[in-house]
């Protein structure tokens, strides 16, 4: 192991598990209020990607530029799940049901992707997804920098949504207790319903760096869930800057796996590193410990 | 139970004996191989996360666990191709229960919702172990000895071990049910907290139950390994297995008996004639993604649980109209109060 190693996982872990970081936060704030966990998540980054390469393909519009047309899109699906199917899931099974009822949720749009889109692998092209510059010894890829800088300006805009604006304040109150929300006034429901949406919505931007950075198809969802899942618990459930440090700390280690070992190692070391975490802290690293939990 | 619904279940188990005599096109009785395997591990899993609540999305451990012992052993002890090789069955089951105690005893340090994710990690281990480690043949697979039986008949012992294990399953499933031991993990999904304080040993009821689950599930991947001869780590280590068993209990009916067998006879069979018939998996997915969003908005608490609630209904109002001294049955049963069905 030498320093350059050790400074490309660190660069890594900080651009790759941003964009991570803001897929993982859609994820964890709609379990924060709403005591659902979306396992369509996966499957809506996929979608967030295949829009951006349809817009791309059929219409030539720029990744970026595309992203003003996928993210509306994305926020409007968000809003059109919930309202089709978690209005309805309520009671103290509601969170074993919702992962259900987002897994079907996720065959559904797998085999509609499928179908549209064939099986075969594909992968977001640009004149600027493989150019790259030198610092130094360590390499950076524009669109690296690119998803980074994108993560970095979603994720600050969804921080000052949720601490500086009155919306902001609702959804705070919504995830700190529904009954004294809804009692001081807060449509929690409406909250639900946008908290979802954008939840969603981010999937469009980070479906879009994800499917520029890896060739993609479909079935992808299923490792993609698997870490953004890992990342939320990791983190604490419901905690975002507990989602922010355990995505850059996944890639992060990952990586340094990759290197001292052997990269087949890499995406089994995240499982590893949670459950060992887990038997220390079982609510995870920013996890709030509650006494019941139905 | 009253005798009616033994001879049901009488009934029921003939009909299913008499499937191969009656049936004998090889495409379809593979097809029931697959549905019993389907039937038996959804009713196991049911057994234990139905009636704890505690929601597994990794038993295809237990499948693959089971499925790799079924082919290291026959291949590594040089078994003679042919039933003797059924004898290795219930090892499978075994090594999953193994395996599931250390698994179990750290997934199940967390409550509901973190447990879920937590099974799901561990299967990636799993999986990725499979895939990575050299024992295990790596994405290649592994072969077992070629058992050279006439493909007129080759499924029907299939069958019939098959449908064995699904009795041991249901067996299993009633008796836990019908045990304190059931009944403490049923306490466990109403209110664990109230559980612990009325004294249930939570921690050792919890593994237990997830344990025992297991077996049945290893000892179905066994099967499958033995029946296909070939095992590739993405095929019994599979996602969409985990779900499926859980999808089809929920469609049945979560914690009931009949309802995780009716759920995997409807939904796999489904599958596997409809792979068969047009050879597309995507046409499948949208069609049980689909079948399960309609099942859960109109029957929130699966099939057999909505005529059950209807069938109380309907009683409960006879009673109403008719007031007579013995108590009427509750309109709204507790949970703890569901019948055994």
């Amino acid at each position: 192991m030498n320093a350059t190693a050790l400074l490309s996982a660190a660069k890594d872990g900080i651009l790759t598990g941003s964009v991570y970081a803001l897929m993982a936060t859609g994820l964890t704030l709609i379990f924060g209020v709403m005591d659902i966990i979306n396992i369509a998540q996966g499957i809506l980054v996929i979608l967030g990607a295949y829009l951006s390469y349809a817009l791309q393909v059929h219409w030539h519009i720029d990744l970026f530029v595309g992203l003003l047309i996928t993210i509306p899109t994305m926020f409007l699906v968000g809003v059109v799940i919930e309202r089709l199917f978690f209005r309805r899931l309520t009671g103290p099974e509601r969170t074993g049901m919702s992962i259900l009822v987002t897994y079907a949720v996720s065959l559904l749009i797998e085999g509609a992707l499928n179908m549209i889109f064939s099986v075969n692998d594909v992968q977001l092209q640009g004149s600027y997804v493989n150019k790259s510059f030198a610092i130094g010894s360590v390499h950076f890829g524009f669109i690296y920098v690119a998803g980074f800088v994108l993560a970095v300006v979603l994720l600050s805009a969804l921080y000052f949504m949720l601490y500086r604006t009155r919306f902001g304040v609702s959804v705070r109150a919504s995830v700190a207790d529904q009954t004294s929300a809804a009692l001081v006034g807060i449509d929690v429901k409406r909250v639900s319903t946008i908290v979802f949406g954008i939840g969603v919505a981010v999937t469009a931007a980070g479906g879009m760096i994800y499917g520029a950075t890896n060739a993609f198809n479909a079935s992808t969802s299923y490792d993609l869930i698997s870490r953004l899942l890992t990342i939320i618990v990791l983190g604490g459930m419901g905690s975002l800057g507990g989602a922010l440090l355990a995505g850059v700390g996944m890639v992060f280690v990952g990586d340094m796996v990759g290197v001292i070992w052997s990269p087949v190692w890499s995406s089994m070391s995240y499982f590893v590193v949670l459950a060992v975490v887990l038997l220390v802290r079982p609510q995870g690293l920013f996890g709030k410990q509650s006494a019941r939990v139905a | 139970m009253s005798k009616l619904k033994y001879s049901w279940w009488a009934v029921a188990v003939a009909a299913f004996a008499l499937f191969p005599v009656v049936v004998t096109n090889p495409t379809y009785t593979a097809i029931g191989v697959y549905t019993l395997l389907f039937m038996a591990c959804a009713t196991s899993w049911n057994m234990f996360s139905g009636y704890s609540g505690y929601i597994a999305l990794g038993s295809s451990v237990f499948y693959g666990v089971g499925a790799y012992t079924m082919a290291l052993a026959s291949i590594h002890w040089h078994m003679a191709p042919g039933a003797a090789m059924f004898w290795l069955v219930p090892l499978g089951g075994l090594v999953a229960v193994v395996i599931a105690v250390p698994i179990g005893w750290i997934a199940l340090r967390v409550r509901r919702h973190t447990f879920v994710v937590i099974t799901i990690a561990i299967f990636f281990i799993f999986q990725l172990g499979a895939i990575n480690f050299g024992f295990t043949g790596g994405t290649a697979g592994l072969s077992l000895p070629f058992i050279q039986w006439d493909a007129s008949y080759y499924n029907v012992p299939f069958y019939y071990v098959a449908l064995g294990i699904v009795l041991v399953a249901v067996v299993i499933s009633a008796a836990v049910r019908r045990s304190r031991f059931g009944l403490q993990l049923l306490a466990i999904r109403d209110d664990e907290d109230r559980a612990l304080g009325l004294g249930v040993k939570v921690g050792a009821v919890k593994l237990s139950g997830f344990a025992l689950s297991a077996f049945v599930i290893g000892m179905a991947g066994a099967i499958y390994a033995m029946f296909q001869g070939q095992i590739y780590p993405q095929f019994v280590f599979d996602p969409t297995f985990d779900v499926s068993v859980a999808l089809m209990s929920f469609f049945g009916g979560l914690g009931t008996l009949t309802g995780p067998l009716l759920g995997a006879l409807v939904l796999e069979s489904a599958q596997q004639y409809l792979t068969v018939t047009y050879s597309n998996g995507s046409l499948y997915l949208i069609f049980f993604g689909a079948l399960f969003l309609i099942v859960i908005t109109f029957m929130p608490r699966g099939v057999v649980n909505f005529f059950l609630d209807r069938r109380r209904a309907t009683l409960a109002a006879a009673s109403m109209a008719n007031p007579s001294p013995t108590p009427s049955a509750p309109s709204t049963p507790t949970p703890a109060a569901r019948s055994l069905v």
